[in-house]
């Protein structure tokens, strides 16, 4: 009974005791070896000349012997910091892994340039264009952050209506559905270059086409979620006193609903691909116009910056939808995580 | 008649609707062919009168309490409520389906709010809710979803839906068939104290006979389909009633014969 007790308590004391020598490669090693990446990362910026001339190889190293120093941190104190030393913990054989591809990056570009240079810029090199050319590239950020929001929006609310109308009433289904057939499966940057000339605006044009890229799955999927509503919900419901209205609103679009999103997703990946060519093509703004720009001055480093933030921007939006479904459809079971 | 005896036997409010089921016959048509459901079928249903329904699987019963329902119309024949047809479907009328589809994105509480929010009531009668939801023991699932339910819990809560609406004619299509023993004979005198209490014409249809003599006043036998009445079997037995009473057992002895089960007794 006592000895039982005694090696329990021991047993969970175990984490919280001082580093001892087999916790090194456990829990802590893994937070230490991405810590020593970084350093050596750190160190070869700082110490190791480059072979071409990069301003920014100094500042660099600094971030990344700071990024090392606050993993080193975070490992040893993991325990008192909550759910982001969790976090931390959790992601540290990520750290190892990115550490050691941006050191392998530092020295096959800056060190050795065994890769091809103009084409493959060095680490920072991209670090320069975000310092030096912040105010441009945050100015693209924001005029396809318009773009695409507004047409999104545009494009998802009429083809939510659409949808619930087709799926309800089959007098409109008769009308929309042959129109739907024969423009829906064309791909909207067919559009393009009617689109830019009977619109007032390369600007409005761009919108339309968004909205017709993201309208199209969204009407679909909404049309094919009321449609496969159960009939028992509504006899259910109209047993119950309720109205075509209640029906509607209350039985079959919240039926319909994780049919509506995955259409969302659909429509927000196939606008992504249309806002970027009509930025690169109409409208003189926008990441996609960026990235045009910096290849015609053969700005490499600028164009991997921008494809960056507009990877960080793509995926951020689909975070946002996945975020969004969870919290409507709390009650499905088994969703998808992002 | 006897039906009239039984149901004087009893005294309860009579807050519940006559129900007159008049020369109905229905049919549906599956691949070109018509299948012939219901063939002629006459019943008369007092106000406040408890009927089980009983017959072969498949022989039209929950056609029949789609018809009381309102959600069709039978080709021939007519129905009607206190003397009014009924044209579709009421709320005064509740159905309590085979299956409980509850709405899966509505928890327990939404979903027994769901008529009076339909009917626009919900604001005013919120205890109405929480009441039914006691009654029915399910007052720690509140808001709880449909796929955290068991079966037998997801069935009460669709029996607690159709009660807030406080119906005049309440139809149960085998309510009671997915719970186990226990939980069954609890319910089953929890429905006959409600139908006491509160006097609304009850029609029931169940697989078990036991469980018709038990609860109703008046059983129907139906045939095989398409579905004629067969034997209407009044029920004079005051309540509680006793599972083991003799004259139960005789009157289930006869049912089993009418249904051709003789052999299984
Ligand atoms: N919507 C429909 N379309 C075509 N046929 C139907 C429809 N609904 C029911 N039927 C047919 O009508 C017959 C009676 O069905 P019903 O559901 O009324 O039987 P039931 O007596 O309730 O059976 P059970 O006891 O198994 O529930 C069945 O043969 C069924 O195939
Ligand atoms: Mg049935």
């Amino acid at each position: 009974m006592s000895t039982y007790s005694v090696s329990d308590t021991a047993a969970a004391a175990a984490p919280r005791t001082a580093v001892t020598f087999s916790n090194l490669s456990g829990s802590y090693g893994v937070g230490l070896a991405a810590s020593l990446v970084w350093l050596a990362f750190g160190l070869s910026c700082l110490y190791w000349p480059d072979v071409g001339d990069w301003s920014r190889t100094g500042s660099l190293g600094i971030g990344a012997i700071v990024i090392a120093a606050f993993i080193l941190f975070g490992t040893f104190s993991a325990d008192y910091l909550g759910g982001a030393g969790q976090a931390l913990r959790k992601r540290a054989p990520w750290l190892v892994a990115f550490g050691a591809f941006v050191t392998l990056w530092e020295v096959a570009t800056a060190k050795f340039a065994w890769l091809p240079l103009p084409f493959f810029p060095p680490p920072q090199a991209i670090l320069e264009v975000y310092t030096d050319d912040l105010p441009k590239l945050l100015d693209s950020v924001f005029a396809s952050i318009k773009l695409q929001l507004g047409g999104y929006i545009i494009g998802a609310t009429v083809g939510f209506i659409t949808g619930v109308s087709i799926g309800w009433s089959q007098k409109i289904g008769y009308w929309v559905h042959p129109v739907l057939r024969f423009i829906g499966p064309l791909p909207a940057t067919a559009w393009l270059p009617i689109a830019f000339f009977t619109f007032p605006s390369s600007w409005s044009a761009s919108t339309f086409l968004i909205a017709l890229a993201t309208g199209f799955p969204v009407t679909v999927l909404t049309w094919s979620g009321v449609a496969s509503v159960s009939s028992a919900y509504y006899d259910v419901a109209r047993t119950l006193g309720a109205r075509p209205s209640f029906l509607v609103l209350k039985v079959a679009i919240p039926a319909a609903l994780p049919h509506v999103f995955v259409g969302l997703f659909m429509g927000l990946g196939s606008s992504f691909a249309v806002l970027v060519v009509a930025e690169m093509i109409g409208v003189k703004a926008g990441l996609g116009w960026y990235l045009q720009w910096a290849q015609g001055w053969a700005a490499y480093a600028n164009m991997y910056a921008a494809l960056i933030v507009m990877s960080l921007l793509c995926s951020g939006a689909i975070t946002l939808l996945f975020r969004t479904r969870d919290r409507l459809l709390v009650w499905q079971k088994g969703v998808v995580k992002w | 008649m006897v039906v009239q005896s039984a149901a004087e036997a009893i005294t309860y409010p009579a807050v519940g609707a006559e129900l007159d089921i008049e020369g109905v016959s229905h049919a549906f048509d599956i691949d070109g062919a018509t299948l012939p459901v219901l063939d002629n079928v006459n019943l008369s249903i007092a106000p406040g009168e408890f009927v089980a329904l009983l017959g072969p699987s498949g022989c039209g019963k929950s056609t029949l309490l789609r018809l009381v329902a309102g959600l069709e119309k039978p080709r021939t024949g007519a129905l009607r409520e206190d003397e009014v047809r009924i044209t579709g479907p009421h709320p005064s009328r509740v159905v309590v389906f085979q299956d409980p589809t509850l709405f899966p994105w509505r928890t327990v509480w939404d979903n027994v709010a769901l008529g009076l929010e339909a009917q626009g009531i919900l604001k005013a009668q919120r205890h109405r809710v929480d009441a039914v939801i006691d009654l029915v023991g399910l007052s720690s699932f509140r808001n709880a979803y449909p796929h955290q339910l068991s079966g037998g819990m997801a069935q009460r809560v669709a029996l607690a839906r159709a009660l807030v609406n406080d119906p005049k004619i309440l139809v149960l299509d085998e309510p009671l068939g997915k719970l186990d023993s226990l939980t069954r004979i609890a319910m089953q005198s929890e429905l006959v104290a409600l139908w006491q209490r509160k006097g609304f014409t009850t029609l029931l249809v169940t697989h078990d006979v036991e469980e018709a003599l038990v609860l109703a006043n008046r059983v129907i036998v139906l045939s095989d389909r398409p579905a004629r009445i067969k034997a209407d079997i009044a029920v004079a037995r005051p309540y509680p009633r006793h599972r083991g009473d003799p004259y139960l057992a005789e009157l289930r002895k006869q049912i089993l014969g009418l249904l051709g089960l003789e052999a299984t007794w």
